[in-house]
This record gives structure tokens, C-alpha cells and sequence, in this order.
């Protein structure tokens, strides 16, 4: 109907024309790219500021020359002439961090420093060790550095799926980001845009505007304008952000032409394919399509389910955001259960609990998300649409008879036995 | 004159009270019709059953001659709640649009009613502000415009001044005038009781969910009034021993007095002129409509308790 039109077209330019609109989101995704940008430098540049750190070994473990063959991060110097108990006053002088003592080779490593010392740096310390005490027993047995290398085994398994158009190679890691980022990204823009309705829903009960519009329109027509058009925003949102992450990748190898060839050049160094070229191939063999239709589909269905809820609760609380907290709990508390399930069934997609998750429509719009890059059975998807469905339908149905006697009730905050019977009433 | 609203033992019972209990009268179009009651008499939910927000539990309300049809019969209703309802956020001259465009003017339409009303009242300047920038008075006004926008044939302005400059209130009252003297029908809900005064034809009183006074202005007045005279001299004596009134507020030069049983006016003239008193005047004090209100309502508990029904 024409009138539910103009409020759904009210509710979207209102909030796509904010400043803080448009801030948000081209703001989002340049955030993300640095953030891209900053782990990338990151790990071609290597982490923090080399450590210089004195060794003083009375167990005769190190020689001049193994001590300077380590780890890029760490620089280990080997301190002639001094004790553990002469050496403690110096090495903060001598430039060093901190100083590594070795009693036995077996036992008795003591690492000195003046403020505590990061894990990395002490396992990193800890692994040079152990390499170079092996190295040394190696050499005592008489065994050969490089017969050892050939006997030691490294192997790492591929799983293939095994489906009717033949066997395909599955991707876990980026099946697994894919799927998260989804999820994650269902499950924030309910929350964001689920107390968005609510928030719109009290401004206009406390303004009393509510009542002028009723007195133009259905409460009915109200609400659905109302979670329609802040539905739209999203979408829009969504529209911007997509187009801008693809732009911006298109743009990255023209304003960063080595950034790629570096970053291949580094992950081939590691002796690994390149992380790039493993990414894309992994994304080209998800089912794309669906992953997308799915992803739409479960947003809006989800979107639309608990925004009729926010609505409700929007409309029974009058000023006081601290009661709206209270009463948002019980609906937040699915949507975070739903989180939870879905982080389990990205690793255990067909468990029982992640299979439970994805039809329960309170829960499935995120936990279906987890699965979605894996081989879902079509009834299960089938079923989850309908359950979710029918979800929507009922509770707009219940929650618009609570919106319609609580937009107009002030004062008390009504209790939930009394929500309910304005839910059933028959109207 | 044709009869544009006809309520018809309305009724709307709530769990722990009855808000409007068996309430009926009429309202004749182009009339200024004050509704008036203390806090709680139930004014509001008979305007939301009028205005359709609400369903009557039994009764009629019968609109321009036919059974009121909230959906198609809102259009010709501007409804002016008491507490300002307007979106803070959003400008001035859009939210005017939108206001008009729900109720059923085309876009066209709604622009150059818009328009039309700014430019009557001073309020070109203000399109793109929002209105949280405006003063209560201000937003009063626009609240007002967007109330009667559409041309309704039936307008209910809840406190309507309340907030207003005098010069404001004047403009308003002036519009409310012309708006009766061109067809509209108004209802006026207030607790000021001289505003009521200057400005309705026909009132109804509310109280605990009923009509306890019903008739034009003048007519409450003759029913209500107590005999009481004013009375001017240029010297009035101390003592007064007469059984034809009683004297109850006693001035220098200024006399109130309360007839008593069936003594008519040209009694107490003839009294003072056989005392050779010269009276320079002679007024009948008619009760305001303050007085008759708080005379009526007094006793009762104006906020009333919740009883179980």
C-alpha cells in the first residue's frame, strides 16, 4: 500500500542521507584494508625491533660460530670471561636487553632481564637451544646432520570431497573464513540493525509522534515501514561494501604493483605455494552462487524475525534505556547462542549440535552460515527456509499486537505476563 | 446546520478502570466544541476512539452521516496531540511533507498546502532546520500546520496554546476562527477553562469516564449562575439589615450581594433607593466556567483510583 511506501521510504533516506551513514560505511571497509595492509607489511617486514641478548655459557653448549647462525629476530652474543653473578650488573650497560645464563646443558637455564621477557622471544630462545643441544648429540653419537634431515618426516593431508561431479579438493582455511566472515557478519548487522528498529521504535513512542502517525495509518503498517526500510539500509550498506572491497582489490596491483609480487616471493622463500594463488583457487571451488543467494536470504529472513522483536520491545519501554537493556537480554541471548554453535559447526559442520542450530530458526540464520561452505543436505536447507519462514510470520504477527497497545501505553514498563496477553489477544 | 459527529453511548472499559463509560453527544459542523475534564477523565481515549486509533468496546460513532470508518474517514481528521509529536531529527519542511503525504495528499498537493501554510504563518525560513533547533512555541506551530494541512473536515486540538507567546496564541486562534468560519468542525480539549470561554460554542464536561455537563456555553452559565450581583455607589453604608440578599464581599464603593429566595433584582433596587442610596451600577456576575468546573469535579478524586470492575 502506497501509505506503507512513503514510511518505508522515510525510514531509509533519513538514515542513508546521515553523515554517519555514509561515515560508516566507506569508513568500514578502509579500515579493513589497512588492517589487510598492516598484517601484510607485517609479515613481509617481520615483527618487532631485533633482540640483542648476551649469552654467558659455563656449560660450554654455544661456540662463536654456532651462536651467530639464528633467528632473524633474536641476536645472540656469546660473553667470554664473566659469571652469572659479575654479569648481572653489566649487561643492561652493554646494550643488551637482556642475558641468557647456562649452568648444565640438561637443566639450570636462567634468563635475565630487567622487565619480563614475551613469550615469543622466550620460545624462540628456547628453540635455538634445543636446536643447537641436538646438534651437539648428534655430532656425540656420530650421526650425520644430513642423514638425520632425510629421516625425519614433515607431511601435511589434503581431504578430498568426494561428490556426484567427481572428487574435488577441499579448502578447509579459506572455506573456514569464508564461512566465519559470513556469520559474523549476519550476526552483527542483526544486532546493529535489529536496535536500530528499536531505537527508532522509542524515539518515535517517546516523541509522541506515534500518535499522529497512527492517527494517519495502521500501528501495523507503521511497524513493517519501519523494519523495512532500516532492512534496506542494510542491504545498501552491504551493496556499498561489496563494491568497494572488489574496487579497492582491483585498484591495490595498480597503486602497489610489487605488493603482490612480493608477497609471492616471500610465502615462495617458504618453500609453500603462494598464499594468493591458494586463496583464489580455494575460492573458485566454493560453491559461490549459493554461498551468496544463501547469505542474502538468511540475512533479510533473520533480519525480519528478530527485528519484529526489537520492534516489540521498542514499543513497550518508554524513555528508560536501561529497561530497554533489560528487556533486550532474552533476544540477544539467541543470537549470541547462535554465534557460539556456528564457530563449532565451521569445524564439525554435520555434528548433531550444528545441525540442530541450523534449523532452529532462532538460531540458524548464523549457524547455517558455518555450514554453508560445506556440503549441506538439501532437506536440511530446505527445512531451515521453512522453519524461518514461519518463524517471521508468527512472531510479526504476535509482536505487531504487542507494538500496537505498547506504542500508545506510558508509564509503567508492562511486565511479560502482561505482554503476552496483548500477544494473544484476539484483536 | 448538519450534525458532523454523533457519539452514541460510547464505551471503553480498560482491566482496571472505565475510561469512557456510556459517553454520548453530538457535535454540529463549523462548531468549536470544548472537551474539557480533569487529568484522567478519560479526554484522551475518547479522541483516540474518534481519531480510530482505538475500538470502542460497544457504542457507535457516527462520521458526516455515516458509521465512522477509521480507514477511509482518517483522512478527514487532523489530530493535535497534547505532547508536541514531530521527529527531532529531521527537517522542518520534510517532515511537513511527510505528515501531509500520510494523510492522502499527493506530493504535488502536499508541496503547495505546505507552502501556503509557511508562508501564513512566517515559517519559510525554517525548511531545512530540523527540529530540534526550534523552541517549543515554534514547533507548536508547525505542529499545529501539519494538523490542519489537509483540510479536514474534523480537527481535534489537544492544548493547543500550551507553550504559545500571547502573540503566537493570538495568530492560532485567529487561524482556529477561520478555520471554523470555512466548514471545519473543531474539537478543543483544555483544562483552560478562558480560553474555553472565548473561543467554544458548545462544551461537554468529562469526569471519571462520564459526561456530567453538556450544553452551549451561555446555557452552563444560566444553569450554574447563584443570583449574584455587583453593585456600584459612591458611599455604601456599614450595616445593611435586609432579608432580601445577603451581603458577601462588602468594599467602600463596591458591593457583592447573593439574592435570597424569589427576590428579583428590581427588589434590591428599590431597597437602595429607599435608603437614598445612589447606585452609579448594577451587574448580574455571571459564574465562570472555572468556578462550574471545579464546583463539579471538587469532592470527587480528580486523579481517580483504579477500581476493579
Amino acid at each position: 500500500m502506497n501509505k506503507i511506501g512513503l514510511i518505508i521510504s522515510r525510514e531509509y533516506f533519513t538514515r542513508v542521507k546521515k553523515k554517519s551513514f555514509l561515515l560508516t560505511t566507506i569508513l568500514v571497509p578502509l579500515v579493513l584494508i589497512a588492517f589487510y595492509a598492516i598484517i601484510i607489511v607485517i609479515a613481509i617486514k617481520g615483527g618487532s625491533d631485533k633482540q640483542s641478548i648476551a649469552v654467558v655459557d659455563k656449560a660450554g653448549l654455544f661456540t662463536d660460530s654456532s651462536i651467530a647462525a639464528n633467528n632473524k629476530n633474536i641476536q645472540l652474543t656469546l660473553i667470554n670471561n664473566e659469571t652469572e653473578a659479575s654479569f648481572i650488573n653489566k649487561y643492561k650497560e652493554r646494550g643488551y636487553q637482556a642475558f641468557l645464563y647456562i649452568a648444565h646443558i640438561d637443566s639450570g637455564y636462567v634468563l635475565h632481564s630487567q622487565s619480563s621477557v614475551s613469550l615469543t622471544t622466550t620460545s624462540a630462545i628456547e628453540k635455538i637451544i634445543n636446536k643447537q643441544i641436538e646438534a651437539k648429540r648428534m655430532q656425540e653419537q656420530g650421526i650425520d646432520p644430513a642423514k638425520y634431515k632425510s629421516i625425519a618426516a614433515d607431511v601435511s593431508i589434503d581431504n578430498t570431497i568426494d561428490t556426484k561431479e567427481g572428487g574435488k579438493k577441499s579448502v578447509a582455511g579459506v572455506a573456514y573464513a569464508v564461512s566465519f566472515t559470513c556469520g559474523m557478519l549476519i550476526y552483527m548487522m542483526m544486532i546493529v540493525y535489529g536496535a536500530q528498529v528499536m531505537r527508532g521504535v522509542m524515539e518515535e513512542k517517546t516523541n509522541r509522534i506515534a500518535e499522529v502517525i497512527i492517527s494517519s495509518v495502521k500501528p501495523f503498517q507503521l511497524m513493517l515501514g519501519k523494519i523495512i526500510g532500516i532492512g534496506a539500509v542494510g542491504l545498501t550498506q552491504f551493496a556499498i561494501w561489496i563494491i568497494l572491497i572488489f574496487g579497492l582489490q582491483m585498484l591495490t596491483p595498480l597503486i602497489f604493483p610489487d605488493l603482490f609480487h612480493q608477497l609471492n616471493s616471500v610465502s615462495q622463500a617458504g618453500g609453500k605455494s603462494s598464499l594468493i594463488a591458494t586463496s583464489l583457487q580455494g575460492l573458485s571451488s566454493l560453491p559461490i552462487l549459493k554461498i551468496a543467494i544463501s547469505f542474502l536470504f538468511y540475512f533479510l529472513a533473520g533480519y525480519l524475525t528478530y527485528a519484529s522483536l526489537f520492534a516489540a520491545i521498542g514499543s513497550v519501554v518508554s524513555e528508560d534505556q536501561q529497561e530497554a537493556q533489560q528487556l533486550m537480554f532474552p533476544i540477544l541471548m539467541p543470537i549470541i547462542l547462535g554465534f557460539v554453535i556456528m564457530t563449532k559447526a565451521i569445524n564439525e559442520p554435520n555434528s548433531s549440535l550444528a545441525v540442530f542450530g541450523s534449523l532452529f530458526p532462532l538460531t540458524s540464520p548464523i549457524v547455517m552460515m558455518g555450514r554453508i561452505t560445506y556440503e549441506v543436505p538439501a532437506w536440511q536447507l530446505a527445512l531451515s527456509a521453512a522453519l524461518l519462514i514461519g518463524c517471521f510470520f508468527l512472531f510479526t504477527w504476535l509482536t505487531g499486537k504487542i507494538y500496537r497497545t505498547g506504542i500508545l501505553m506510558y508509564g509503567k514498563k508492562p511486565s511479560w505476563k502482561e505482554m503476552m496477553k496483548w500477544a494473544f489477544k484476539k484483536s | 446546520m448538519m450534525t458532523l459527529l454523533e457519539i452514541k453511548n460510547l464505551k471503553k472499559y480498560y482491566a482496571t478502570q472505565k475510561a469512557v463509560d456510556d459517553i454520548s453527544f453530538s457535535i454540529e459542523q463549523g462548531s468549536i466544541f470544548g472537551l474539557l475534564g480533569p487529568n484522567g477523565a478519560g479526554k484522551t481515549t475518547l479522541l483516540r476512539m474518534i481519531t480510530g486509533i482505538f475500538y470502542p468496546d460497544s457504542g457507535d460513532i457516527i462520521f458526516n452521516g455515516k458509521k465512522f470508518d477509521p480507514l477511509n474517514d482518517i483522512k478527514e481528521i487532523g489530530y493535535m496531540p497534547e505532547e508536541r509529536g514531530l521527529y527531532k531529527k529531521m527537517k522542518i519542511g520534510e517532515q511537513a511533507l511527510y505528515l501531509a503525504q500520510l494523510k492522502g495528499l499527493s506530493k504535488a498537493e502536499a508541496e503547495a498546502k505546505v507552502k501556503e501554510w509557511f508562508i501564513k504563518f512566517e515559517m519559510q525560513s525554517w525548511w531545512n532546520k530540523k527540529v530540534e533547533d526550534l523552541s517549543k512555541g515554534m514547533s507548536q506551530k508547525l505542529q499545529f500546520v501539519t494538523t490542519v494541512l489537509h483540510h479536514p473536515k474534523l480537527i481535534i486540538l489537544d492544548e493547543p496554546f500550551s507553550g504559545l507567546d500571547p502573540v503566537n496564541a493570538n495568530l492560532i486562534k485567529e487561524e482556529i476562527f477561520k478555520l471554523a468560519k470555512a466548514g471545519s468542525t473543531i474539537i478543543f480539549s483544555t483544562h483552560r477553562m478562558e480560553q474555553v470561554e472565548e473561543i467554544c460554542d458548545h462544551i461537554i464536561l468529562l469526569n471519571k469516564g462520564q459526561k456530567i455537563l453538556d450544553g452551549t456555553v451561555n446555557n452552563v452559565k444560566q444553569d450554574f449562575k447563584e443570583n449574584i450581583y455587583s453593585i456600584g455607589a459612591h458611599i455604601l453604608p456599614e450595616n445593611l439589615m435586609t432579608h432580601i440578599f445577603e451581603v458577601i464581599k462588602h468594599q467602600p464603593d463596591k458591593l457583592l450581594i447573593k439574592l435570597l429566595y424569589d427576590t428579583r433584582p428590581n427588589d434590591v433596587l428599590n431597597f437602595f433607593i429607599g435608603q437614598g442610596i445612589s447606585i452609579n451600577s448594577f451587574n448580574e456576575v455571571m459564574p465562570s466556567l472555572n468556578d462550574i468546573f471545579i464546583k463539579l469535579v471538587e469532592g470527587t478524586d480528580t486523579a481517580r483510583q483504579f477500581q476493579k470492575i
